[in-house]
């Protein structure tokens, strides 16, 4: 039975077992970031309980720190003091701190990958849903709050009860043009944001193969919108060839024994898992989000859906506050929705192959005049490769704003607000009510979808707007 | 951590799906607030008009919801981000125990964490036990026999997993339990050092 991915790399790490399916688990990673960091820090000293591995502790500023050109640390006294905070107290408690001077700041989401501190078969957690990033080079990787934060920094161990497994096995090759954000929100309008819940999802399957790593991060990243708080992906030679070389990543001999251990930990061929599940993307179409749940997702060509034709009366009246929420009719055409706002960037489409992608769109045309534009690199290091490709002077003669990295408008936490009212295309992860800021209207979609959608000022795919790829 | 025992109060029903921790406690409350000043702040984006009036269509804006100890809902409860601010601030608002058809994960073990029990229902139990609460009746939640009652429905049973519902009744404090166990996390280390050098040498 202990035969898939998850179960070996969970096995691997339990401490001790505990009764009722709970394993003490080692933490090989555990990741900080100045919004809950700070706090679970402050927490940990006031038990009087010292870090027990702060080698294995890692911290970058990505919610709150401001992202205007030139920026230092917040856009406000408040979180100003959150960014000086952690690097106070990571500097007094030896806590490698990736910053602005040191060139390596980001979303955690993105530096680690980036860095090589993600690897395979560890188990990596950090104080943000979308930790599930990480699970795409086969480690187990999920979100914790500030009280498991105290755990781990005082014990570098976490309790958890053992989820089920599933197997998503995504069947057929995509058409171009058709990513790995479009696969993971057609998964999920497919099943349903608590599809995954009580599980660890494994995604496997043609389609899965033939992503780069940046495609399989994104994919992983939107695992905790499926309801699964892990989400993973066996590793293999395209994973070993992203490590090879990174920063923090093994070196020489050491990377080689690393790789043939990282090679027994795939599924194997007769392995059980509790649920499996079989998609074909073969045909799916670029998505987008209509709704205030990630599963109310279409085809970007398709209309907005009528509430009516829900037989499930609390289903139902989610949809129609949704729709009054997102100022929609029923029927409307999607792709027609005039919009305010673009945002691209974010630890689900942040990186330097989203940034490329949403350049090509761009390139040679500008944004339609009513149109806010935003790119929001994931990481100083994602900024100055897309710089040294040049294309920060493509998003700025199109008229975008060309920022420095962080979470940014994704979540708001710096102050980086969609207006109230304001339509929103997005490349984040989450359009929840208010979500991009009180009143604001969130469509979720590719990078080329919210470029294409830029250069529109309507919702639009990048054919629309005369774009050939 | 705070224990949890036995809860009797008023039942406040959210009937929809999919509540986040987004909708539960916005993010600029989490990031300028201190825990213990989040309770005003519980289901901001509902419970407050665009003027900051409280919205008395919300029903913890109703007597006699707004003492609410319990909150009743859907599917998918507390999904979406980490935040364990979603748990504080309705705790700090007064809910102990929350009855729902299923739980966000993260959500679910941040509930754990905090003395706030997350009982997981049958749709029908819910749509039936919400029926009663919304009357104004009282409900008597007993972690100690597993059972939910009400005068209208009497003993309704639940199921909670055995290590959490222990851990629950003793208000365990899972720093200082592990902490009595570090000699096997420094054996563990050791052994997995030899094993896995990448992961420990890092750099």
């Amino acid at each position: 039975m202990a035969n898939t991915l998850f179960d070996k790399v969970w096995n691997a790490h339990q401490v001790v077992t505990l009764p009722g399916d709970v394993s003490l688990l080692h933490v090989d990673r555990h990741l900080l970031h100045e919004l809950t960091g700070t706090a679970a820090i402050k927490q940990l000293e006031q038990r009087g309980v010292a870090i027990r591995n702060p080698g294995l502790t890692f911290a970058t500023l990505d919610h709150v720190i401001s992202t205007k050109p030139g920026r230092t640390a917040g856009d406000e006294d408040w979180s100003t003091v959150m960014v000086d905070t952690l690097r106070e107290q990571t500097a007094r408690m030896n806590i490698q701190r990736f910053d602005i001077e040191d060139g390596r700041q980001g979303i955690v989401h993105v530096i680690g990958p980036e860095l090589g501190l993600t690897l395979p078969g560890l188990v990596i957690v950090c104080g943000d849903s979308h930790t599930c990033t990480h699970g795409a080079f086969g480690a187990i990787a999920w979100g914790i709050g500030s009280s498991e934060l105290v755990h781990v920094l005082a014990t570098q161990t976490i309790r958890q009860r053992r989820p089920k497994t599933m197997r998503v096995n995504f069947n057929g090759i995509p058409a171009e043009g058709v990513p790995a954000k479009d696969l993971i929100l057609y998964l999920i309008g497919e099943l349903g944001t608590s599809a995954g819940v009580g599980y660890a999802v494994e995604f496997a399957g043609p389609a899965i193969r033939q992503l780069d790593m940046e495609g399989r991060m994104t994919l992983c990243n939107l695992s905790i919108e499926l309801g699964a708080k892990m989400g993973m992906i066996a590793p293999d030679e395209v994973t070993f060839a992203y490590l090879e070389g990174r920063e923090f990543a093994p070196k020489g001999e050491q990377f080689d024994l690393a790789v043939e251990s990282w090679k027994l930990l795939a599924s194997g061929a007769d392995a059980v898992f509790d649920k499996e599940v079989d998609i074909d993307v073969a045909a799916v179409k670029p998505q987008i989000t209509w709704g205030t749940s990630p599963e109310h997702v279409a085809s970007i060509d398709a209309t907005v859906p009528d509430p009516a034709a829900e037989s499930d009366l609390v289903r139902r009246a989610s949809l129609e506050d949704a729709l009054a929420y997102m100022h929609l009719q029923p029927g409307q055409r999607i792709d027609q929705i005039p919009i305010d706002h673009v945002f691209i960037g974010s630890c689900t489409n942040g990186r330097l192959s989203d940034l490329q992608v949403a350049a090509r769109v761009v390139k040679g045309r500008h944004i339609a005049p009513n149109v806010t534009g935003w790119v929001v690199p994931g990481s100083l290091k994602v900024k100055r490769q897309a710089e040294s490709e040049g294309l920060d002077q493509i998003f700025l003669d199109a008229g975008f704003e060309w920022r420095e990295p962080g979470c940014s408008m994704c979540v708001g936490a710096n102050g980086d607000f969609v207006g109230p009212g304001q339509r929103c295309v997005s490349t984040s992860n989450r359009n929840f009510v208010g979500r991009q800021g009180p009143g604001a209207l969130t469509h979720l979609a590719s990078p080329a979808v919210a470029a294409a959608s830029a250069i529109a000022g309507t919702i639009a795919y990048p054919e629309m707007t005369g774009y050939k790829s | 951590m705070r224990a949890f025992t036995i809860c009797e109060g008023y039942a406040a029903p959210i009937m929809r799906d999919n509540i986040d921790t987004d909708l539960i406690i916005r993010v600029e409350r989490i990031a300028k607030l201190k825990r213990g000043e989040l309770g005003p702040w519980a289901f901001e984006t509902i419970r407050y008009l665009a003027d900051g009036a409280e919205d008395p269509s919300f029903v913890l804006n109703q007597a006699p919801f707004r003492k609410a100890q319990i909150l009743i809902s859907g599917a998918n409860f507390g999904c979406g981000s980490s935040r364990e601010m979603a748990v504080w601030s309705i705790e700090e608002f007064g809910i102990r125990c929350i009855i729902a058809q299923s739980y966000g994960d993260i959500f679910f073990g941040n509930c754990l964490q905090n003395g706030v029990l997350p009982i997981t229902l049958e749709r029908n139990q819910i749509d039936a036990l919400a029926k009663v609460a919304a009357s104004g009746a009282t409900v008597k939640v007993d972690l100690h026999t597993c059972t939910i009652s009400t005068v209208a429905t009497g003993a309704i049973p639940f199921v909670f997993p055995e290590t959490q519902r222990e851990a629950l009744l003793t208000g365990l404090d899972e720093v200082d339990e592990t902490l009595k166990i570090v000699s096997q996390i420094d054996r563990f280390q050791q052994e997995d050092r030899r094993a896995r050098p990448w992961a420990y040498t890092v750099g």
